[in-house]
């Protein structure tokens, strides 16, 4: 049997490594924790920087996940607004970029993810991503100095969100999604167009089927060029066209890479290594498929495995069923499960007219997924079937 | 043990009633109740699941 760590180090000090940190001393280890950060503040929650910080109605402050006093009652050394920027596998060793060398034992990968952007932006007042706290402040100051115009590129959950929290502060929202239909790839064509009639009963100016070719300005943002050739004045834009998993820091160390940190089915990447959270893909075995997973529940589920299975080998494969929320306007969106465009899907409460109904997805006769608009019980209640790899008609012949 | 929510910040996700349907409840109206405020030793690991779980940490376990 392989010897449990005796110091453990979690890269990455976010959702996933807090509660690898957390998890670690709940689980009675006493040995050194250090969890290393990039970013300057202490471990926040992202989900409110779309939401009620961006919103104004939260000060950041709100945010924090904890604060200095709790870390150091628990014994967990920080290191904020450090990079880790190597790995050595074979001498044990993390390279920072201060420069030095520090030594570990366990380590736990959970360097998250960044935002794609678009290229040409580079150096253009006004175009923001959203991910980080500070990206957050920025984009809120902008919104508060109340622009004109505001563009959101990308109609995925955050732009829906950046888009619905915009319209929420009174701002003109232009939403522009190349797919013919927003989310059609992972809710299908008909749960997709109930997205984005969502935005158009908002009064969101949302084109559709158009990419972006050129987004524009002399110092500050002033235009976005359409594919189709027509142009949408802008001041503020928001581009929300996905992430890239953070492992460039990871090329070479011996690691297996492949869109995020290759591990088992219990999140272990090589001995003494785990990894969790957006970084991190694993082939999950409750649906036979090998996934990365961006979601706020699996970073906090995932955190806490990956550093169970540090210090206990017998802890088995990580097996969640992927679940996340998204708050647009008046409604709470839910997605539990793993489905694609193409599943069967089935309404099975309420009324998708009224924006209050749960639908299920089905695929190769068993249930995939639950998507619930305003249904969070029975949301809970179909991913507890999705859990015992329920079958679609049984899932169907259920009542909640 | 005593169940301590904080209804401000809850926000219905439910998360707590698929840990513990028996103490935990998202009703149509979309709001949460307690079913059992105060449950016994037996319940406790299920309970601060709860805790941890929620994605508004809006749950607290009171020791009184």
């Amino acid at each position: 049997m392989t010897q449990a760590p005796r110091a453990i180090t979690i890269v990455g000090a976010s959702l996933a490594g807090l509660n690898a940190a957390e998890a670690l001393r709940r689980e009675g280890f006493n040995g050194p924790v250090t969890l290393i950060g990039a970013e300057s503040h202490p471990p926040y929650d992202r989900p409110p920087l779309s939401k009620q910080v961006l919103a104004g109605d939260w000060e950041p402050e709100r945010a924090a996940l904890t604060d200095s006093e709790e870390l150091e009652s628990d014994s967990i050394e920080a290191r904020l607004g450090v990079r880790a920027t190597a790995l050595d596998l074979a001498a044990r060793e993390l390279t920072l970029d201060t420069g030095e060398t520090v030594a570990f034992d366990g380590l736990v990968i959970a360097t998250g993810a960044r935002c794609r952007t678009m290229a040409g932006t580079d150096g253009l007042d006004g175009v923001h991503v959203l991910r980080s706290l500070d990206d957050c402040l920025a984009l809120r100051a902008d919104f508060e100095a109340m622009p004109q115009r505001v563009v959101v590129v990308g109609a995925g959950f955050i732009g829906a969100e950046v888009a619905a929290t915009a319209r929420g502060r009174g701002l003109d929202v232009t939403l522009v999604e190349a797919l013919p239909t927003p989310l059609s790839r992972v809710l299908g064509d008909e749960m997709g167009r109930v997205c984005a009639e969502v935005h158009r009963d908002h009064g969101v100016d949302l084109r559709t089927g158009v990419g972006v070719d050129r987004i524009s300005g002399d110092g500050r943002v002033q235009q976005v060029t359409l594919s189709d050739g027509s142009t949408v004045d802008a001041d503020v834009v928001v581009v929300g066209i996905g992430v890239i998993p953070n492992t460039e820091w990871l090329e070479g160390s011996g690691l297996e890479l492949d869109d995020g940190v290759l591990c088992d089915a219990s999140c272990l990447a090589a001995e003494g290594v785990t990894a969790a959270g957006d970084v991190a893909r694993w082939p999950n075995e409750l649906f036979d498929e090998t996934m990365r997973v961006e979601h706020w529940d699996n970073a906090a589920q995932q955190g806490s495995h990956a550093a169970r299975r540090l210090l206990d080998e017998a802890v088995g494969p990580f097996t969640p069923v992927p679940w996340f929320w998204s708050d647009q306007y008046d409604r709470k969106i839910q997605l539990a499960g793993r489905v694609r465009g193409d599943d069967e899907v089935r309404v099975v409460t309420g009324s998708v007219e009224e924006r209050r109904f749960a639908a299920i997805y089905g695929r190769a006769g068993r249930i995939t997924g639950v998507l619930g608009f305003n249904r969070p019980r029975h949301v809970m209640r179909y991913r507890a079937l999705i859990e015992q790899r329920a079958s679609f008609d049984e899932a169907l012949a259920a009542e909640f | 043990m005593r169940i301590v929510v904080d209804f401000d910040l809850c926000e219905s996700n439910a998360v707590c009633m698929q840990i513990a349907p028996d103490i935990f409840e998202v009703r149509d109206d979309d709001f949460l109740y307690i079913l059992n405020e105060t449950p016994g030793e037996a319940d406790r690991s299920r309970v601060e699941e709860c805790v941890q779980r929620c994605p508004k940490q809006a749950i607290s376990i009171a020791e009184d």
